[in-house]
Order: structure tokens, then sequence, then C-alpha cells
């Protein structure tokens, strides 16, 4: 078959299916999970190094940098100040210039301050970043962040770790018809087939991490995913029928006895 | 001197960012520093002084979706 390669400012992406190494029980129980996803592509967040613990281990000697391309995120940050703080020492570390821009507006829901979000995307295109906002399902947002450089847009498709799928798919088909850059679904997947919806829809990729680490077996939920992520590919590729009110037989009237 | 490391009040004899990664027995590559809200270049970890009551930041990266 054919591969079906996502490039974005450059970069190739073999798989459409981009995991979180957060939430699982063990480093050991991700990496196995990051590996049964078939996936190029793994989030991390960035957080102060264990100083009196030295002999902890690191999320790195797990994952290994040189097979995975690492997208930091700036989860925690509530205001644009912060998630330059975190996108700058992210770019520092040295392994990536992409960064998945989280300003989160409300602690609840942990739904994007867009206002800030689009600030942030601007400052942080200007220097260089390759940007991957984390934003709402609202059409107008994803052309202003597009406008402000995004490389991608990334919206939610319910909130974080909820598990509610593609709440609004009407929104993301509208989203994906004006979009002139890849659009990623990221947050609220919760099974395989909202994995499979979002792709369906056309969507270049989607980004999942809870619906994998807290599923009773991860391991096989990674599994499922990757199938139902490809399966939605394709699905979408091939192009499927319209939705229709009345019955149209499967099977000819001529030749009936 | 005391600097202020991660959250936490340190004692250090370290003179620069690089030391103290030494002292600290803190890999190269995959860490992130900052001194006073300043990022420091990997380049300029040698050369870098820590002084006295310094807000010094090491981060590196965990797991997250």
């Amino acid at each position: 078959m054919k591969e079906d390669i996502l490039t974005i400012k450059g970069i190739e992406f073999k798989s459409r299916f981009w995991i979180g190494t957060g939430k699982y029980k063990d480093f050991e129980e991700t990496a196995k999970a990051i590996e049964a996803s078939g996936s190029d592509v793994v989030t991390v967040a960035v957080r102060r190094v264990n100083i009196t613990d030295r002999k902890s281990p690191n999320l790195l000697d797990y994952i290994n940098p040189s097979k995975y391309k690492i997208l930091p995120n700036t989860a925690g940050c509530y205001n644009v100040e912060d998630a330059l703080r975190y996108s700058r020492l992210a770019r520092e570390a040295g392994v990536s210039d992409m960064i998945k821009l989280e300003v989160i507006g409300d602690e609840k829901t942990l739904f994007p301050d867009v206002i800030g979000l689009l600030k942030a995307t601007e400052i942080l295109a200007k220097e260089g970043f390759i940007v991957f906002p984390y934003t709402n399902d609202d059409p107008v947002m994803a052309r202003r962040l597009e406008d402000a450089g995004a490389a991608a847009v990334m919206p939610l498709g319910a909130p974080i770790g909820s598990g509610l799928g593609v709440r609004n798919p009407y929104n993301i088909k509208i989203i994906l018809e004006f979009a002139k850059v890849p659009v990623i679904v990221d947050a609220g997947v919760g099974t395989a087939s909202d994995a499979a919806v979002a792709m369906e829809l056309g969507c270049d990729a989607v980004l999942i991490n809870t619906a994998v680490a807290g599923a009773k077996e991860p391991i096989l939920m990674a599994e499922a995913i990757k199938h139902a992520v490809l399966a939605g590919r394709l699905a979408f590729k091939a192009g499927r029928i319209s939705k229709k009110l009345y019955a149209t037989a499967s099977s000819p009237i001529e030749g009936m006895l | 001197m005391n600097i202020l490391l991660n959250g936490e009040s340190k004692q250090t004899k370290c003179k620069t960012v690089s030391e103290l990664l030494n002292e600290l027995d803190i890999r190269l590559g995959r860490v992130a520093v900052e001194v006073n809200l300043q990022i420091i270049r990997k380049t300029d970890y040698e050369s870098h002084q820590l002084s006295e009551g310094d807000i010094v930041e090491i981060v590196n990266f965990v797991g997250g979706g």
C-alpha cells in the first residue's frame, strides 16, 4: 500500500495517530503503548528536573528521540507569558522546534483561552517555532490561527480526558473545508470509533492520550486505535455514499420470478 | 553561595551553570536551564557565572498529552 505521509513544514509524519505520553502506569507501559500505536510522534510536557532523586528514570530513556518525533506541549499554562516561557524552554532542550501550544482558559474544562492562544501563536511563529495550537472547534478561530502562522490547527473534539468523542463534527467539517493547513483533532477521543469518526470527516491526524492511557488495557487500546485511524483514513479517501432518507435496493428487480 | 534551585533553597560552591549541572549529575541535552527568567544557551553553560540569590530553573521532558 502506498505510504500516506503527512508533511508539515517539511517534516514527514508516517502515522496519523499521534499519541501522548501522560497518565500511564509507568514508563514501560508508556513505551509499549506507543510501540503498539504505530505512531511516530509523541507529546511530552515540560517540567522541573527531579533534583532530589537523581536515580529516577527519565522518559526519554524509554522513548527514543531518534525513533520518535518529540512534540513538547505547554500544558498547565494559563497565560501568554507562561506559554511563551515554556515554549522557549522546550526548544532550548534541543529536541524540536515543534510546540503544541496550549493557553488554557478554564480549569474545569481546560478549554483554550483563544485570545491568548492567538497572541502566543503569532509571537512564536515569528520566532520560527512550528506551532500546533490546541484550539476550540470554531472555524473562525481556526482561520485566525492559520493567518497568525500556525503550522496546523488542533481543534478539540471534547474536553481533555473526557472521552466524549467528536462532539461537533459539523464544525470540524467546516474547519476542514476552509483550512489551508492540516487539521488534527486533539482532545476528547474516548475509544477507537471516535478516532475513526475524526478521520472519516477528513482530519489529517488525531492526537490521543487519555483514551489509551486510561483504558483497562492501554496497549490493546493503542492497537485498536491504530486500526481505527487507518480505517477512518481509508474510508475518507474511498469516498462514502451519501445519506438518504429512503431505501435503494441492493439486488436487481430484473429476473424476479 | 545561596541560590534558589527549582523552587528550593540551595547552598552551592558551583561558580557556573556547567559546574552546577555536573554537581547535580544532570546529563546535558534534553534539559533546559533558566537563570533569573533568562534562558541560558548550552554554549554558555561554562561561561555563565552564578550569583548569590540567583533563581535557577532546570527543566526536562516528562509524560504529557
